[in-house]
């Protein structure tokens, strides 16, 4: 009875969240359940108390780089990384690229996929659209770049910020470990993108694009060199380094990223109530109240469904079916509920599985359009006569893509554990 | 003569040019551009993706209005370039739906080549052979810039 009463707890949480109600909004449904939870006994209060506890480093985290990612956008970083992209490509589509590919790597892995998709996505479109060039491979680059380039760092995803804390790794060595597979990730998406979008991109430059102008019909539309916000550089920079000497100096990497978007705040001067929304209060709700109610799901039978499906050991097969599996999860669910609900199994295989169950719920959402099935068939129902979505394009690269990504970046790791 | 010319970001110039050399003075041309609002939904609709989060809209103006814009402007420039009498038409939606539509009263379409740069299939993109596969009227496929040799067939130039 209270397995089942948990898992359709859980059910609602993800419900709400993706149907994303006004009347139900997900935040208040998470936490409403999981108080009910622990008011029906299905979870003790004991163990409500550890959820709360596990996450709050990891919540506190979240709202940190939230505030950091959002700081930058007020710095102008990102409308500076779109006038640095048009500068770059000098009419050239291929070379645009180019450039979509390193702002992207850089914005997912140092701001996380978040600040990729929300806040630079829309900049490349534009910046595509001005050139002229056709946007399409840019836009798909960065959409796809969002969760294959987000392996890197602790910081990079959400999943691997709740993953750091149970894998008992130091930040330089998660970071350490996952370069190799995260270039091999990178490689095989500008491989399997420039070829498919070989058509786009092959046009040359127009004889009278030159450089510092842009496309040919509009001469008196010169791209405007970027005027760096070089402050915000600068202390995303020093917290950079701060997380990677985190454990030589013994101080928590939240503290680094509390001071990095506290250093940020205090020169924007943003108002207190922007600086409470930047950190969207909503979702730190939400990911506490998901945490708990997984945490109830887990007690009662789903951790040892998952354990049972997850091989042990850290040999490459084990590794390999880690990866996908849990692609397979993140794909049916969503990454965020996939990472919690797996995490507990993965870690008690050893670091080299979580960081496996990693690439599986980072990479693993380039296959389906909007991160999971179920918010897709979601989609369908609600606008069945919104026919606008090319899903089939997006699903065709996917499945080009993922299988590839998840075998090299796994084998990939494999390697990396063996030799560091 | 109705004819559509259809304008693309990539091949505009070289599409424009030669419907300049080929067509009779008395073709009645409409330049027409396509925004395709896939795009724009992928680029626009991310928060969507992800699972929990709300954030505020980024400032600015919205990316249909972006695309709305710059369709504008490379109209005008295709119409300058034409340097004949045109009509133009701006649409936003699916390319291959959009401009079958706009063909539907059309006598003759004008298209350019947006694949890659040799003979054979693959010199049409996607949504251009899904056009000249379902082309109600007769279609003129130009090369967007030097046609390669008849050697180069299947071979990349």
């Amino acid at each position: 009875m209270a397995e089942a009463v948990a898992l359709v707890a859980l059910a609602a949480c993800l419900a709400a969240a993706v149907q994303r109600s006004r009347r139900a909004p997900d935040w208040a449904v998470a936490a409403g359940a999981a108080l009910a939870l622990v008011a029906l006994g299905v979870l003790s209060a004991g163990s409500a108390r550890a959820a709360v506890s596990e996450l709050a480093p990891t919540v506190g985290f979240l709202a940190a780089l939230l505030v950091l990612a959002d700081g930058c956008r007020r710095a102008g970083m990102f409308d500076a990384l779109g006038q640095a992209m048009a500068l770059g490509a000098r009419g050239a589509p291929r070379r645009l690229l180019a450039m979509v590919f390193l702002a992207a790597i850089a914005t997912t892995a140092v701001l996380s996929l978040d600040a990729t998709i929300i806040l630079l996505t829309p900049i490349v479109f534009a910046t595509a659209a001005r050139l002229p060039s056709n946007p399409r491979p840019h836009v798909y680059a960065c959409s796809h770049l969002a969760n294959t380039a987000s392996l890197l760092l602790p910081i990079s995803n959400l999943t691997n910020l709740l993953a750091f804390h149970s894998s008992g790794l130091s930040f330089a060595r998660f970071g350490a470990l996952m370069a190799l597979p995260w270039l091999v990730a990178l490689a095989l998406e500008w491989l399997v993108l420039s070829r498919t979008f070989a058509g786009e991109l092959r046009r040359p430059a127009r004889a009278a694009a030159s450089a510092g102008e842009i496309g040919t019909y509009q001469g008196t539309r010169a791209v405007r060199r970027p005027r760096l916000p070089v402050y915000a550089l600068i202390v995303v920079a020093l917290t950079l380094a701060g997380f990677a000497f985190s454990s030589l100096i013994g101080v928590a990497p939240v503290w680094i990223a509390a001071a990095g978007a506290l250093a940020l705040s205090l020169r924007e001067r943003p108002r207190a109530r922007e600086l409470a929304l930047a950190a969207e209060p909503t979702f730190l709700v939400f990911v506490f109240g998901l945490g708990i109610v997984v945490r109830a799901a887990g007690e009662h039978g789903l951790s040892s469904a998952v354990d049972a499906l997850l091989p042990g050991g850290s040999a490459l097969p084990a590794l390999l079916a880690t990866a996908a599996v849990s692609a397979v999860g993140a794909n049916l669910l969503n990454n965020l509920p996939a990472t919690l609900i797996i995490l507990p199994a993965a870690a008690a295989n050893g670091p080299a599985a979580v960081l496996a169950m990693l690439i599986g719920v980072n990479a693993g959402p380039n296959l389906t359009y909007v991160g999971s099935l179920a918010t897709l068939l979601w989609r369908r129902i609600v606008h069945a006569h919104e026919h606008d979505t090319d899903i089939g394009e997006f699903t065709r690269l996917g499945a080009l893509t993922v299988p590839l990504v998840l075998l090299g970046a796994t084998i990939a790791l494999w390697l990396s554990v063996r030799v560091l | 003569m109705r004819t559509i010319v259809w304008i693309a970001e990539d091949t505009w110039e070289a599409c424009v040019d030669q419907a300049r050399s080929l067509l009779p003075d008395e073709a009645e041309v409409t330049l027409l551009h396509v925004a395709p609002s896939d795009v724009e939904q992928l680029a626009a609709g991310g928060a969507g993706r992800l699972l929990g989060r709300r954030p505020p809209p980024p400032p600015g103006p919205p990316l249909r209005a972006i695309a709305a814009e710059e369709a504008r402007a490379l109209l005008e420039a295709a119409r300058t370039r034409f340097a004949r009498r045109a009509g133009v038409r701006s649409a936003r939606g699916r390319i291959e739906r959009e401009v079958l539509e706009a063909c539907a009263f059309a006598d003759l379409l004008v298209a350019a080549r947006d694949g890659e740069l040799r003979l054979g299939p693959k010199s049409l993109g996607p949504h251009t052979r899904f056009v000249v596969d379902h082309a109600p009227c007769p279609v003129l496929l130009v090369w967007a810039g030097e046609p390669p040799r008849r050697g180069a067939a299947g071979r990349r130039v």
